[in-house]
């Protein structure tokens, strides 16, 4: 079987078959700092140049790839999409049809369409790390929200976690429900009913659904929540108070749920929103354990799909 | 002698009446004249027919010949070519042209365009409504005057049941068929595909059925107040089918149509991503793919169309929710429904002629679709078992947006005759 990681990258969890997690997961661990550590310096990537195409906001996300790939001793390059000939009408194809031709080793892109990483890898011959597509996958921050469970509990078989908030538009949502599901986890969704399709219960083997959030928290070892996205509020059919009234997560909710639950959030988060600042701030959060390995996730991808 | 042939020893299938025997066919003038054993052709043409099937001239109700306005997309000459190879005599092109087929003087200048350039029969459909706006009434019976067959704003259905309502009312008067693209567009906005498991997986916007639906059900509802003959264009879900069926069952004058794509293939397709699979309405479940099938069956769906729909590659090579809706269909009609409709025993193939003859034919009242003598020397020459590929740049259409590249077939167009003259065979 050609190894997928190698020719096209990392597009997206569903496709990516378990034990290729589990190796990148067990690799992740030893790049993950000590305390009062920096991350590992390696040359893996040397002379390996990598190409990070954002053609959306993003500010965790391209640091953290661009710290993973320095940190591998690869030549990086950052391009945000104002400014480039993107905004000139250059089309996708073209704008990375002329970045191949520079002869970078891979290409690290974030886009607003879902499928643009897939519709891409159809013409190009270098390999894309997928850094999050419209509202279909985005399989680093699934990784790395794996990679913080496991750095608390265990296992994931059998653990029950509710993801609550904007299932519908959420593409961390997607890549954690695939990852989970390929590992047995009990996978709870929580939303407002404009925001949780019924067909998600089709997504993956394991997943329930529910309107309802203290049913959802009822025992759950981990809590995800979503950022609201406030450019998609409309589609909710809810005010921002009524959204956190009855979405929020508050201290009160924190009862609900396992002993030990921890708190987890893709961020940036919004305080008063999604999350009370109590919780965010509280001992059960884990956010800045998910940034921190957010980067050594990313190096076990990077050296995985060009090393 | 001039547009007169004679197409010997095929196997002909007249739905219109009902005729199934080897026999000649013979034009002359443009005309039928006689379909029969031992026929004499001195002075025309001669077509060999053995081994094929020879038809009424196919009839595709719903295309868009882009002219005027896109014409880096389609013209009248390129479409047409790409019709009679895909074994088309007639073809119906909707308005949404630039400027917008809603005044006589754009009729006529499809209508002079076609005479010129185009190898088959161009019927222009015209605007409901003054630039398909969907609020103030085109120039209905100007139109109807300079050519038109139909009026339709097609990709841009009326919302205003109000002026539905009196479109109806006029088409009914006028005794022109109404035709709507079927879609409220409160509830498929933003979509790009079919609302449903796949959607939810690919993080694709939705466009539910119940957007089709609920349009067909206001249509019928109107249809039944103004007594118009009215058509609902590419019909997609299961219960727009049933709807249909029970307007018809009520003695509505009401029909539909299909299109290839709708009956061959589910929104699975689109797990690559690949903008030739973006269409309106969308590609569907296996659910509704098999109401249709059996709305074929049972006689609700009147007739097969393609709405041919070419893109310039550089509008279809984008991201998947940036590229417009549509694909092209001519070539690919026959070898599809062939394939899917016939050769799996769904429907005899005399059932798919009528589909593509005496079906649109009546919806539109047409003069055409039957080899009866005396009407237009129309003739689709197909064969049932010969296997080929599709290969979409050897199309005559200016396009390439068709996801059937590369699809094997089985049976296909073999010769189109127009009005006694050969447009095309096959090479």
């Amino acid at each position: 079987m050609p190894d997928q990681l190698k020719t096209q990258g990392l597009l997206d969890i569903e496709s990516l078959p378990r034990e290729a997690i589990e190796e990148i997961l067990e690799r992740a661990r030893f790049f993950q700092p000590g305390p009062g550590e920096t991350y590992k310096r390696l040359e893996a990537l040397k002379g390996k140049t990598v190409v990070n195409l954002f053609f959306e906001a993003s500010t965790r996300t391209r640091v953290s790839f661009e710290i993973a790939e320095r940190r591998l001793g690869a030549d990086t390059i950052s391009i945000a999409a104002q400014g480039s000939s993107v905004s000139k009408g250059e089309s996708l194809v073209d704008t990375l049809n002329t970045l191949v031709a520079m002869r970078p080793h891979a290409v690290v892109m974030r886009h607003a369409a879902s499928g643009a990483p897939q519709f891409l890898s159809r013409h190009l011959t270098i390999p894309i790390v997928n850094a999050g597509d419209g509202t279909h996958e985005h399989p680093t921050q699934a990784l790395l929200d794996a990679r913080t469970i496991l750095d608390h509990r265990p296992s994931l078989a059998g653990l029950r976690v509710a993801i609550i908030g904007d299932i519908a538009h959420s593409r961390v949502a997607r890549s954690n429900v695939h990852l989970l599901a390929k590992f047995g986890a009990d996978i709870i969704l929580c939303g407002p009913p404009a925001l949780l399709p019924p067909e998600l219960a089709q997504l993956a083997p394991g997943v329930k659904l529910s309107w309802n959030m203290r049913d959802a928290l009822a025992g759950a070892d981990v809590i995800m929540m979503l950022r609201v996205q406030l450019e998609r509020q409309y589609e909710s059919a809810m005010s921002a108070g009524e959204y956190f009234r009855f979405y929020g997560l508050r201290p009160e909710h924190i009862e609900l749920a396992s002993p030990d639950v921890i708190v987890m959030h893709p961020g940036p988060i919004n305080r008063g929103r999604e999350l009370s600042s109590e919780v965010a701030d509280s001992q059960r959060s884990v956010i800045l354990n998910q940034v921190e390995n957010g980067v050594a996730v990313r190096m076990a991808v990077l050296e995985r799909v060009l090393g | 002698m001039k547009n007169s042939i004679l197409i010997t020893g095929g196997r002909v299938i007249d739905p219109a009446s009902g005729f199934d025997g080897n026999a000649d066919v013979l034009i002359r003038d443009g005309k039928i004249e006689a379909v029969g054993k031992g026929l004499n052709g001195d002075g025309c043409e001669l077509l060999d027919g053995a081994g094929s099937i020879v038809a009424p001239g196919f009839i595709d109700m719903h295309v868009h010949l882009r002219e005027p306005g896109f014409e880096h997309a389609e013209t009248i000459e390129t479409g047409a070519k790409s019709a009679a190879a895909g074994g088309f005599t007639t073809i119906c092109c909707m308005p949404n042209t630039v400027p917008v087929n809603d005044s006589a003087t754009v009729t006529s200048y499809i209508v002079q365009r076609a005479r010129e350039v185009a190898p088959v029969n161009v019927y222009p459909i015209g605007a409901i409504t003054k630039g398909s706006l969907g609020e103030e009434l085109a120039a209905i019976g100007s139109m109807r005057e300079a050519g038109i067959v139909a009026i339709s704003d097609d990709g841009r259905p009326v919302m205003n049941a109000r002026v539905m309502r009196r479109a109806m009312e006029i088409a009914r008067a006028l005794d022109i068929t109404i035709i709507n693209h079927c879609e409220d567009l409160h509830l498929s906005a933003g979509g790009d595909m079919h609302e449903g498991p796949q959607s939810v997986r690919l993080g694709l916007r939705g466009i539910p059925s119940a957007s089709e639906d609920v349009m067909v059900a206001r249509d019928l509802l109107l249809a039944e107040l103004t007594g118009a003959r009215y058509h609902v264009a590419h019909l997609s879900t299961a219960r727009s089918v049933a709807m249909v069926g029970f307007a018809r069952s009520r003695g509505l004058n009401v029909s539909c149509e299909v299109t290839p794509h709708h009956f061959a293939i589910t929104d699975d397709e689109l797990c690559t991503y690949d903008s030739n699979y973006r269409m309106k309405p969308p590609l569907r479940r296996n659910e509704d793919v098999d109401a249709v099938i059996e709305g074929i069956v049972s006689g609700v769906i009147d007739a097969i169309a393609t709405d041919h729909a070419p893109h310039a590659g550089s509008e279809k090579m984008q991201e998947f929710e940036r590229c417009p809706f549509g694909i092209t269909g001519l070539d690919t009609a026959v070898g599809l429904s062939l394939s899917e409709l016939v050769h799996k025993n769904r429907i005899p193939v005399a059932r798919m002629i009528a589909l593509f003859t005496t079906g649109p034919a009546n919806i539109l009242k047409l003069d055409r679709g039957t080899l009866e003598p005396g009407a237009p020397g129309d003739v689709t020459v197909f064969d049932l078992d010969t296997e080929w590929t599709y290969d979409v740049q050897q199309s005559f259409s200016k396009s390439r947006n068709s996801p059937f590249h590369g699809r094997r077939f089985r049976g296909g167009p073999v010769a189109t005759v127009v009005g006694g003259s050969i447009k095309w065979t096959r090479t």
